[in-house]
């Protein structure tokens, strides 16, 4: 016996979940493919939970349709879905054992006690703690808590596995390696899973496709790499990567390509699918480079208010024509100190243009 | 849904055609007593005796059947069932109260069909049990329909409950109601409602004014308030010091505030007045070494709020220990981090805490005073009150059953009103602080003057239940108390003798008949009210359902009907025919269930609001339903809940006098009204080595309770060896 997986895919179509009069979600569609995993990524109370929840059968949808493994479960209660979570708080039974709060779900489901036991046991050495099996969840720290609650959620073999913000109880440090083990399990046992999260670097970290979402609805869902290269729009822009967002206008498209002016400066950036006119920058802190003791070319005049010296990178705060920019420079041999007047250039990868 | 629906479909035919429809043959003395056996089921019994009206009853069954069993009706299968279930229910009420024993009930009715052949008894196993069946495939249907989210275990017993409330708390209640304006020719008029209700000697406040009692009305609530703050206060001192203070002593303190919730509170009543009434030793004393002239000054509001506050205060510490207990010390711990001193944690967090634990506890004593029953009859004197008033209203030289209903409907709006503004102060705070992490942090010490003031009024009053207590089990073996102090078995052997006699052991003292049924009736329903109050607080607590709000104003209805109004709305209820049980064992047990469920409800409700939701939540996820969720999640969670369920309808049903008193009968003789029986006789030696008797038997309960049930394991760090954490009472 060990533990296997029988991943499924999940989709939401035009699913929409009210309290009351308001929209916690708000006419969601996607689709997860099965073994993948996929994040959630907002705000807070952006809905991410509620669609979570939803997922898991602990909330109803007030309208749409849910699909697990291609059957309709918009209607079935959490009992009968094959979906597991691990909940923000772990939600571990106080009154159990760790041993006992693994095998609760193999129990309840009529596995015989024998067999429940040394599945447990066999979850528990997956996330690390085999032995620990008769301790109190209260004789845990946070990350074991952590861990046996993954484990919980993983010997029932669910088709989807879901994850509440899980490390945000977790010191930083943890929270790295955690997140790291979570997508190892994830990949060596083809799971699929549905991540929520805050952060936008632990999505980047283990996502396979992040569906990004801000009130209620789903802003803009793809890849890491392609909500980093080519965010759709001025949120998701900003909220992944951070970036320097300014106003340019579209001038020419071809190739993939568009042109896009800044003063008189002509960028060539990914093809936004805007229509010519106003677009909005979004320049990333690290597309930018200062050159000193140069003066025209191809870059913006700024004046360097703030440098910073981070080890392995610097950190400039800069003054120009079209704002206040952000630098982040891997030079740190020759830093360009404070007050001094550089050129910023712009290097092709890193810029993209969202509407305004 | 299928096999628990065809289960109860089956059952309902069993009740229908296989067992006998109407209680007992002894019942029913104008008809022709249907013999027990199947002859008597309501199938044979419409077929062959003519009272046809009973076979209508075969339709829904015959419905319900033809959906479960064939396959191709399934799809319509709930809708039927709810349609059935609904019918069946409506037609065995319908006919059970339109039928009496001697046909229809009503006039109009036999004006309208022509009169009957035969009239009916009341309702039997039969009857009951399909009853019941109809109940669970209309809940069953609304569950397949998709109510509750489709669970048939939340649907079920939210139709269990509201149904049990409507045949044992509102119809009661409304036969009270009609009762009040009763014109005495079996008529109903609100001119008679109320000239009853605004009687001069209920509202008059004449006290104020001249040298003259006031109205019954201002009597009760003022008791009642001082009361409620008293004991409040006491139990909330209670909790402290046993909960957040190094006190060493903490086992002593448990026991002597558990002593006075062991003991009927008359019995208090008698301790005072060997204390402080005429011949009492406090009384004598005082008069013998500074003159004191010896007066009756106990016997009136004085001497009531002394016991009641005595008697209620073990509740209130019940109330306030788990109030106490369950504030998270991770929040307390936090405020301290944010710079807060222990006293500003207190007053800022601990104190907001524990605040709807306060009124929650204020106002269970306020009804609790108003209710009480056998402190005012003992030491009322010439200070009437509400429930008093009732009891001599129905089984004194008046005997007017009218007025008591209205003196019963005004105690129920006050205990209705203490409820409304209660729930106003409340609002709707939901604490949910022991989470799911099982790190909880170090319950916070103290400030110093909240543990100076607790000290001081916990141990006083302690050391004052102490002697009282001293007082009852020393003055059993006296021959008679004040006046002549000798010691003697005589009152013990008066009321426990055993002889050998030729057919053996021969229980031949006096209160063992009463002793025996005593027991019996609180053991079987101690845990039929901790069931039903739990299972009330769990639907409130975590399901949320169309009509939530609905049931929950209707279990707080009946959260709010004082002891003296259920028995005499029993009386008035199921003396008769469709639910016939005065003299029976069974109306003594179903009234301490609906009379004692309000605080097994509150025990369970504020409980479970402490346990987080994703518990629940995440045993879900993991495949458990309802039912496995509730057994495995929150029962073990709920523990200390259910020991304060279990105990205090335990030894409620063995102090409780208040309703049983209208209900008890020759045969179930309880030992409470056997005891203030001895009381009004002027026996205070044999009442007072029963009373004694009743408390060692009931510690003795309430350790086996405790050791059965155990205490909740839920690792907390603990701070030194010296543990503060406690175990549940
Ligand atoms: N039970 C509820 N009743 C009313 N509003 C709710 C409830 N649960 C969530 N909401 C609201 O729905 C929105 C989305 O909540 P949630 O999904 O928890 O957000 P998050 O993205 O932070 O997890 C929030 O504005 C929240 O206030
Ligand atoms: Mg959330």
């Amino acid at each position: 016996m060990s533990i296997a997986s029988k991943p499924a895919g999940v989709e939401f179509r035009n699913v929409s979940r009210l309290y009351g009069n308001t929209a916690a979600v708000n006419d969601v569609s996607f689709t997860i493919e099965a073994g993948t995993l996929v994040t959630l990524l907002g705000p807070s109370g952006c809905g991410k939970t509620t669609t979570l929840r939803m997922i898991a059968g602990l909330e109803m949808a007030s309208s749409g349709t849910i699909l697990i493994g291609g059957k309709d479960v918009t209607r079935l209660p959490a009992t009968d879905r094959n979906v597991t979570m691990v909940f923000q708080s772990y939600a571990l039974f106080p009154h159990m054992t760790v041993a006992d709060n693994v095998a609760y779900g193999l129990v309840v489901s009529g596995v015989r006690k024998r067999d429940a036991a040394a599945k447990a046991a066999e979850g528990l050495e997956l996330v690390g703690l085999g032995g620990y099996g008769q301790r109190l969840p209260s004789e845990l720290s946070g990350g074991q808590q952590q861990r046996v609650a993954v484990a919980r959620a993983l010997v029932l073999e669910p088709e989807v596995l879901l994850f509440d913000e899980p490390l945000s109880n977790l010191d930083a440090k943890l929270r790295r390696k955690m997140r790291d083990d979570i997508r190892e399990l994830q990949q060596k046992l083809g799971l699929t899973s549905v991540y929520v999260t805050h952060d936008q670097e632990e999505a980047l970290a283990v996502s396979d496709r992040i569906i990004v979402m801000n009130k209620s609805v789903i802003a803009q869902s793809g890849t890491p790499d392609e909500l980093y290269r080519r965010p759709k729009n001025r949120f998701v822009a900003d909220f992944i990567g951070g970036a320097n967002l300014i106003d340019g206008e579209l001038v020419g498209r071809g190739g993939g390509t568009a042109t896009v002016a800044l003063g008189r400066l002509t960028l060539s950036v990914p093809d936004p699918g805007l229509p010519a006119g106003e677009v909005l920058l979004a320049i990333r802190p690290n597309a930018i480079r200062l050159r000193t003791g140069e003066t025209g070319g191809d870059g913006i005049p700024v004046t360097v208010r703030k440098a910073t010296y981070l080890g392995s990178h610097m950190e400039y705060g800069l003054t120009s024509e079209f704002g206040d920019l952000f630098v982040v420079d891997p030079n740190v041999a020759s830093p360009v100190p404070a007050g001094a007047s550089a050129l910023a250039t712009f290097t092709g990868d890193g810029i993209a243009a969202v509407a305004r | 849904m299928r096999p628990r629906s065809a289960v109860w479909l089956a059952l309902g035919w069993v009740g229908f055609a296989l067992l006998p429809w109407f209680a007992g043959s002894g019942t029913q003395p104008a008809i022709a007593p249907p013999s027990p056996g199947p002859a008597g089921s309501a199938l044979i019994d419409g077929l062959t005796s003519g009272r046809w009206w009973l076979l209508p009853l075969a339709l829904p069954l015959l419905l319900a059947l033809a959906v479960t069993a064939l396959p191709g009706l399934r799809a319509r299968q709930p809708v039927v069932l709810l349609a059935s279930g609904a019918f069946g229910l409506a037609w065995v009420a319908a006919q059970g109260f339109a039928i009496g024993l001697n046909g229809w009930a009503w006039t109009w009715l036999g004006a309208l069909f022509g009169p009957l052949p035969l009239g009916q008894g009341g309702f039997g196993a039969g009857a009951a049990l399909t009853a019941l069946s109809f109940l669970f495939l209309m809940t069953n249907g609304f569950a397949g329909l998709g109510f509750m989210k489709g669970d048939r275990f939340t649907a079920g017993a939210i139709g269990l409950v509201l149904a049990a409330i409507a045949a044992f708390v509102f119809l009661p209640v409304g036969y009270v109601l009609s009762g009040a304006g009763d014109t005495g020719t079996g008529g109903f008029s609100a001119a008679a409602l109320g000239a009853r209700l605004a009687a001069p000697d209920i509202w008059r406040l004449s006290c104020l004014t001249e040298a003259k009692s006031c109205g019954v009305v201002w009597n009760s609530v003022f008791l009642a308030v001082l009361t409620g703050i008293a004991t409040t206060l006491l139990g909330l001192a209670f909790a402290l010091v046993a909960v957040r203070t190094g006190f060493r002593a903490k086992k002593l303190l448990r026991v002597l505030t558990v002593l006075p919730i062991i003991t009927p509170p008359f019995v208090i009543s008698l301790a005072v007045i060997l204390l402080f009434g005429r011949n009492g030793t406090v009384t004598l004393a005082m008069s013998d070494w500074f003159g004191l002239p010896v007066s009756r000054w106990i016997y009136g509001l004085p001497g009531v709020l002394l016991t009641q506050t005595l008697a209620f205060t073990p509740i209130s510490f019940l109330v306030m220990i788990g109030v106490v207990q369950g504030i998270g010390p991770s929040l307390e711990e936090a405020a301290q981090t944010l710079r807060a001193s222990r006293w500003v944690t207190f007053r800022t967090v601990t104190w907001p805490l524990m605040r709807p634990g306060v009124a929650n506890a204020f106002l269970i004593s306020f009804i609790e005073s108003l209710a009480d029953f056998g402190n005012p009859l003992i030491l009322g004197g010439n200070f009437e009150v509400l429930s008093t008033k009732i009891y001599f209203a129905v089984v004194g030289a008046q005997n007017d059953p009218g007025r008591a209903a209205a003196l019963g409907i005004i105690l129920l709006c006050l205990c209705l009103g203490a409820f409304w503004v209660q729930r106003q102060w409340l609002g709707k705070k939901s604490y949910a602080t022991v989470g799911g992490k099982g790190d909880n942090g170090i319950p916070s010490q103290l400030p110093r003057g909240v543990k100076i003031a607790a000290y001081a009024t916990a141990l006083p009053w302690a050391a004052f239940t102490f002697v009282l207590y001293g007082l009852i089990l020393f003055g059993g073996f006296t021959e008679n108390w004040g006046r002549n102090n000798s010691l003697t078995l005589r009152h013990y052997i008066a009321a426990f003798d055993l002889s050998w006699g030729p057919g053996g052991l021969i229980w031949s003292g006096r209160a063992w008949g009463s002793l025996f049924t005593t027991i019996e009736v609180a053991a079987l329903s101690a845990p039929l009210t901790a069931a039903v109050g739990l299972l009330t607080a769990y639907l409130l607590v975590r399901q949320s359902f169309k009509g939530r709000g609905a049931f929950e104003f209707l279990t707080m209805l009946s959260f709010a009907i004082p002891g003296t109004v259920i028995g005499i709305s029993y009386i008035l209820a199921f003396n008769q025919p469709p639910i016939e049980l005065t003299g029976t064992v069974t109306i003594l047990i179903i009234c301490f269930v609906f009379r004692n469920m309000p605080v097994s409800i509150r025990a369970g409700v504020a409980a479970m609001s402490q346990i987080d939701r994703s518990l629940d939540e995440c045993s879900l996820t993991l495949g458990a339903g309802s039912v496995q969720t509730i057994r495995r999640v929150i029962l073990p969670l709920l523990r200390p809940a259910i020991v304060a369920s279990l105990v205090y309808s335990f030894v409620r049903a063995i102090t409780s006098i208040s309703a049983v008193i209208f209900l008890v009968s020759p045969k179930y003789e309880l030992a409470t009204a056997y005891i203030v029986g001895r009381v009004e006789q002027g026996d205070f030696g044999l009442a007072i080595a029963y009373s004694s008797a009743l408390i060692v038997l009931m510690s003795v309960v309430i350790a086996l309770i405790q050791f059965a049930v155990g205490e909740r394991r839920i690792g907390r760090r603990t701070a030194t060896p010296v543990t503060l954490q406690e175990k549940p009472v």
